[in-house]
């Protein structure tokens, strides 16, 4: 693969000095009278590859969902590099965040999501420049270079022009990758990006992941059942039980040595 | 009993003509004017702002609700005492252009409820401004898929178009039923029969092979 001269370290978030970049500071979220996250507090370092774990319902996509803005936290802060995500700073008070703060902040943060979730509409390489010339106004060619390159790098050069029913679910995950890479996001969001696939198809994707999370230095927020990729990548593991982290950890140490007994269960059950 | 005479169809069809003309205008207008401000109904029966959500919802469901005839009625002699008067012509397109708006909102509204949510959910993750996710994400899906559906109401909305003559807008039927009294012959009335199906079967079929072709 030639993903060292298509993702260079240059080439992405120069901020990558393991200082905090997400923080949730006691954010609760419930669905009607389900609390998913009780106060729940987090960091996550610059350039960090952190994957949640735990049963579901655990409100490990919860998180991830809370960053990428598709949720509302119903208390609580979250921020993002140092700025408040869902409220801003108006004369000393934290008041609601406006559209364009949200989008400002939402800059940073990109994801791929279990149903690849691309644009029927559009044809692959569409699928990729879309958000760049409309949202961060790269011209059309080079956006289409930049594209290019990242296609190449996913494996999907012959596909470009196709549109992604014509892909298997592999193919279009990893136009999904191509495509949240190409906003440049200082954060990627993967919410169970295998689980949707055919088992065949589930090494090829996991591949170009495991190569983007060594060649680059996106941090990377990881919800998945996939342990081994998880040890594979991951520098932190949490584990999630009922809205709260019970354990914490390098994979070496949960995996093969975990002190909480919800987390021995839950290992034994999908390992 | 009465035969069929060439010679009514002759003196009748300059008039059939000039109603064919009107007939095709207030279908074309019509029609441009109902996919338009439905979609613009659509599109504000979603919106976050009640003030613009609740209104809309008023006036589609009224409309809606009550006879075009009504409608044509109320837009061509109460109307101008307020504004300007219109046209009987002009005014039959508005009349069923705003009146089928109304039906094409609820076929856009059940098109743009049927684009998956994580659609929006990918243009939201990808930071779309609102109205490129609309115009470049959501419509396109949409629209594909209530083709057919609209073009039924291409179909109804021909078929409702002989009302605009109570207000004087002389279509191919109102032509034909005045030729008819004035001459108390039927060649006419059957003339335009005939014009109505052959516009109405053919649009029919058209729509039955865009389903096949859009509708996956």
């Amino acid at each position: 693969m030639s993903s060292e001269n298509s993702l260079s370290k240059e080439d992405q978030n120069p901020a990558v000095d393991g200082s905090e970049l997400i923080r949730f500071d006691s954010v609760t979220k419930r669905f009607g009278s389900n609390v998913v996250l009780d106060e729940m507090d987090f960091t996550v370092s610059s350039g960090k590859h952190v994957t949640l774990i735990g049963p579901s319902g655990s409100g490990k996509t919860t998180i991830l969902r809370l960053l990428m803005t598709l949720l509302k936290p119903d208390d609580g802060t979250i921020k993002v590099a140092g700025d408040y995500l869902t409220h801003e700073e108006r004369g000393g008070q934290l008041v609601p965040a406006s559209e364009n703060h949200v989008r400002e902040v939402r800059k940073k943060i990109g994801m791929i999501f279990q149903q690849f979730n691309l644009f029927p509409n559009m044809r692959v390489l569409r699928n990729v420049t879309e958000a760049p010339v409309h949202v961060l106004g790269v011209p059309k060619e080079q956006a289409e270079e930049r594209a290019l390159e990242l296609l190449e790098m996913v494996g999907l050069s012959e596909h470009v022009n196709k549109y992604p029913t014509q892909l298997s679910g592999g193919q279009q995950q990893r136009v999904a990758i191509a495509r949240a890479l190409a906003m440049k996001p200082q954060v990627l969001l993967m919410d169970e990006v295998t689980s949707a696939l055919d088992p065949e198809l589930v090494a090829g994707v996991l591949d170009v992941l495991r190569d983007i999370a060594h060649t680059t230095d996106i941090t990377m927020l990881c919800v998945t059942h996939e342990m081994n990729f998880a040890r594979d990548i991951s520098d932190d593991v949490l584990m999630f039980d009922a809205g709260r982290v019970i354990e914490s950890g390098a994979p070496e140490k949960i995996f093969s040595d975990p002190e909480h007994e919800r987390t021995r269960e839950f290992l034994s059950a999908v390992l | 009993m009465n035969s069929w005479d060439w010679s009514n169809v002759d003196t009748f069809m300059p008039r059939f003509w000039d109603g064919l003309l009107v007939t095709l205008q207030a279908l074309v207008l019509g029609t441009l004017i109902a996919f338009s401000l439905g979609l613009v109904w659509a599109i504000a029966q979603r919106s976050e702002n009640t003030w613009i959500r609740w209104p809309v919802t008023a006036v589609t469901e009224f409309i809606r609700n009550t006879p075009l005839l009504v409608q044509l009625f109320f837009l061509f002699y109460v109307l101008p005492e307020w504004g300007p008067a219109m046209s009987p012509l002009t005014t039959g397109i508005i009349g069923l252009g705003l009146h089928y708006s109304t039906y094409t909102a609820e076929v856009y509204r059940a098109g743009i409820n049927g684009v998956p949510i994580g659609q929006w959910e990918a243009a939201t993750a990808l930071n779309l401004p609102k109205t490129r996710t609309w115009t470049a994400v959501i419509l396109p899906q949409a629209i594909r898929r209530v083709v057919p559906a609209l073009g039924n109401y291409v179909v109804s909305m021909l078929k409702d178009s002989p009302m605009i003559a109570v207000i004087g807008a002389f279509e191919m039927l109102g032509e034909a039923q005045a030729y008819s009294n004035e001459t108390f012959t039927t060649e006419a009335i059957t003339i335009v029969g005939v014009a109505f199906i052959c516009i109405a079967y053919p649009a029919s079929l058209l729509i039955r092979v865009l389903e096949r072709r859009l509708v996956q």
